[in-house]
């Protein structure tokens, strides 16, 4: 059969089970959009920014699962992806983009709305093709589909010249990928696997830090068996939440830079730390000398170069995480250590983490309220900032696939189309984005997105009316100069009703619960408003490369303090 | 501290971009980077000189380097036992009075004559670095003019 290269380009997303893209015209991707015309079953979200498009796909494969699509023409569109990729990149989310190039005889001549997308995101994509023939296209789609999901998953682009989408050739499907360069180890060395069952067996103080391979790999049931047989407590690093449930007794909550300090403790006094499908990033590490000087490191990561990359590890496993816990799960001992549990237990009563008491509208008390009122069942979205981090600690997430945050590249703006693409992979789930004022006013273009496509997500703006993380680094490293934090955005209230939508302003702490449930009620997009107050710090903290030696707790109330 | 890096590698556009990418982004010079097809049709063989490389970087760059789609196999073969060499042409200032000199450094240190004009010569000689570095001190006196050097080619011994 012959078909145009467009065409071929719906078939094969069609094979590989897409029904969604997000995505913007322009010049480049045009012959494509017309074959979108006559494709409903790949349903196009337009967006209004295409840093929206990659967020959103992100967002999307966070909460389902599943490969997420953006599409954008050359030059300045396909450049607009980058921030989204590189986002998607760093978190090891699975995303498939498509840009339009100028055609094949204008490349390299510096053509109208020419950039070389492949050279700028080579180092912010996991892989990516430039196809410079239509028949090549159902290869190269299984390919990228298939790099962009197994191994540690990432954002494959794939930018097509103008004139290949209309070049026919003869449509074949593809039947297999030919990558003799991509075997992702799934199974671990077994060796290695009988070394890590006797250091666990061994050791009386270990703690187990879950990143988010334990979700990528869907093994959130063999680290439950782990952590419970063994009695082992789990430190979930901020991507790696919902992994291993919020409220379970043993999840001592984040560790690092805003971690709780009894979990940094436990880290720090633990003997053995099993680290699986995670990074040992400098957020939770500090300085690499200080780090848990006692304890040795079981290393369990998909992505051989993610091991001993920050810290060395006595043992390193190369493998898929859920086939190597079933392998590894039935060599430990079902062992008690009600010393070292009751030792955490301690850490845990005399370190709390706490909200201060006060009259005023805090916003760790806003997030809480969220948590209530939704009963811990919400996807969550964040920005990144101090919001990200109470909600991080306050919001106690149950469920995988229910947190959605920029953890690795920290991408402010993230908060509004990745709720967007979020809320149409979990039609049925309650969504709230939790928004820094700063952060959403960088991509609150895709509020006309959301109000097209009629999603009812519930933006809760954590409104400090600055730009909060800025401003306790100036407080406490820079003697309170501050610099350019004043980011008072535009009265979101009337903001909503420009966008159709539902707006509720909350200043005083007796109002949140009614606001939280007027909007939960409401069926359509809602932003609320919280005016919090202004210079809340997020404690505890340690100082960007330095240790749990150097950690800061809140300043305690006196009643709690004199106990 | 040299590093020497050997990688089998899919002949396909852009590979090379992506491998050396890895070195650029760390800041570490390429000294030398040599590839041609290797036994298997489709497939490249590179053998990459690093510069200035500390030891962790070195393997941690290569962990990387297997992550590149199309890198298939990627080691750092600087502590093995390998056999390693590079071919060098050196175009020597030399005029009828010099030339038989020239020779005769060439003769004793196995270099060929690759070419003879009336001012200069050039010289060819496929060797391991110490070779080649004698060459070059002992035709510095005389003049050199241009060099061109493959880069090292590395194999490990053995099976
Ligand atoms: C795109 C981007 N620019 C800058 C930063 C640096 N940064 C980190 S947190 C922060 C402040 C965020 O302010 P806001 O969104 O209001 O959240 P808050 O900290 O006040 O809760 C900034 C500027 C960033 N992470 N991302
Ligand atoms: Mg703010």
């Amino acid at each position: 059969m012959r078909l145009t290269g467009g065409e071929i380009l719906c078939k094969a997303l069609l094979a590989e089970g897409v029904d969604l893209v997000f995505g913007y015209p322009g010049g480049a991707i045009l012959p494509f959009y017309d074959d979108l015309v006559r494709n409903p079953g790949l349903k196009h979200i337009l967006i209004r920014h295409e840093q929206g498009a990659a967020h959103a796909a992100d967002g999307y494969a966070r909460a389902t699962g599943k490969v997420g699509v953006c599409l954008a023409t050359s030059g300045p569109g396909a450049i607009n992806l980058a921030t989204g990729l590189a986002t998607a990149n760093m978190d090891s989310t699975p995303i498939v983009a498509i840009t339009g190039q100028v055609a094949r005889a204008a490349i390299g001549k510096d053509a109208f709305q020419e950039t070389d997308i492949t050279g700028i995101t080579l180092p912010i994509t996991k892989h990516n093709y430039l196809v410079m023939t239509a028949e090549e296209i159902p290869n190269v789609v299984k390919e990228a589909f298939h790099i962009a999901r197994t191994g540690r998953p990432g954002p494959v682009l794939i930018d097509i010249p103008k004139d290949v989408f209309v070049e026919e050739a003869e449509y074949v499907s593809a039947l297999d990928t030919n990558l003799p360069g991509y075997k992702p180890t799934v199974k671990g060395n077994n060796s290695q696997i009988k070394r890590a069952a006797t250091l666990i067996n061994e050791s009386s103080k270990p703690v187990i830090l879950a990143g988010r391979g334990v979700m990528i790999s869907e093994a959130e049931n063999e680290l439950k068996n782990l952590a419970e047989q063994a009695q082992i407590p789990v430190v979930p690093t901020l991507l790696g939440i919902g992994g291993f449930p919020g409220t379970h007794y043993l999840n001592l909550g984040l560790m690092g830079m805003h971690g709780s300090a009894y979990a940094n403790l436990a880290v720090d006094q633990s003997d053995l730390i099993i680290g699986i499908g995670c990074r040992f990033d400098d957020r939770i590490v500090g300085r690499v000398s200080d780090f848990a000087t006692g304890a040795q490191i079981i290393h369990i990561d998909i992505d051989p170069a993610a091991i001993g990359q920050n810290v060395p590890a006595h043992v390193p496993i190369v493998g898929d995480a859920k086939s190597i816990l079933t392998d590894l799960v039935p060599r430990i001992d079902g062992k008690n250590r009600s010393d070292w549990l009751q030792h955490v237990d301690n850490l845990r009563h005399d370190h709390p983490l706490f909200i201060p008491e006060s009259e005023k509208l805090l916003p760790q008390h806003v997030i809480q309220r969220i948590f209530e009122e939704t009963s811990g069942n919400a996807v969550v979205i964040t920005g990144v900032g101090q919001h990200q981090m109470w909600a991080a600690q306050f919001y106690l997430i149950d469920k995988p696939m229910n947190w959605i945050t920029s953890g690795g590249l920290g991408t402010m703006g993230y908060e509004v189309p990745a709720a967007l693409g979020a809320a149409l992979g979990r039609p049925d789930d309650q969504i709230w984005s939790i928004c820094g004022d700063g952060g959403f006013q960088m991509t609150l273009n895709e509020l006309a997105t959301i109000r097209d496509e009629k999603i009812p997500v519930k933006f809760a703006i954590i409104n400090n009316g600055n730009l909060g993380m800025v401003r306790q680094w100036q407080e406490l490293f820079y003697d309170k100069r501050y610099s350019q934090i004043d980011v008072k955005g535009p009265d979101f209230i009337k903001l909503a009703d420009a966008y159709g939508m539902h707006g509720i302003r909350v200043t005083r702490k007796d109002d949140v619960n009614e606001a939280i449930l007027e909007a939960n009620a409401h069926p359509g997009p809602v932003i609320v408003d919280f005016v919090v107050e202004a210079e809340e710090n997020v404690y505890p903290m340690i100082p960007a490369g330095q240790s749990v030696k150097e950690m800061v707790e809140a300043p305690r109330p006196v009643s709690e303090a004199q106990r | 501290m040299k590093r020497l890096i050997s990688a089998l590698v899919q002949d396909k556009p852009g590979v090379m971009n992506r491998i050396s990418s890895l070195f650029r982004r760390r800041g570490f010079n390429i000294e030398s980077i040599a590839v041609g097809p290797s036994e298997q049709e489709g497939f490249s063989r590179m053998t990459i000189v690093a510069e200035n490389a500390p030891t962790g970087a070195v393997d941690q760059l290569t962990k990387q380097l297997y992550k590149v789609v199309e890198v298939v196999r990627a080691t750092d073969i600087t502590e093995q036992e390998t056999v390693a060499k590079e071919t060098i042409f050196v175009k020597v200032r030399a005029n009828s009075e010099a030339r038989a000199d020239v020779i005769r450094i060439a003769e004793v240190l196995k270099a060929e004559v690759a070419d003879i004009a009336t001012e200069s010569m050039i010289l060819e000689l496929t060797g391991d670095t110490g070779q080649i570095a004698r060459l070059l001190d002992l035709l510095t006196p005389f003049g050199i003019k241009e060099i061109v050097r493959t880069g090292q080619i590395a194999i490990t011994r053995g099976e």
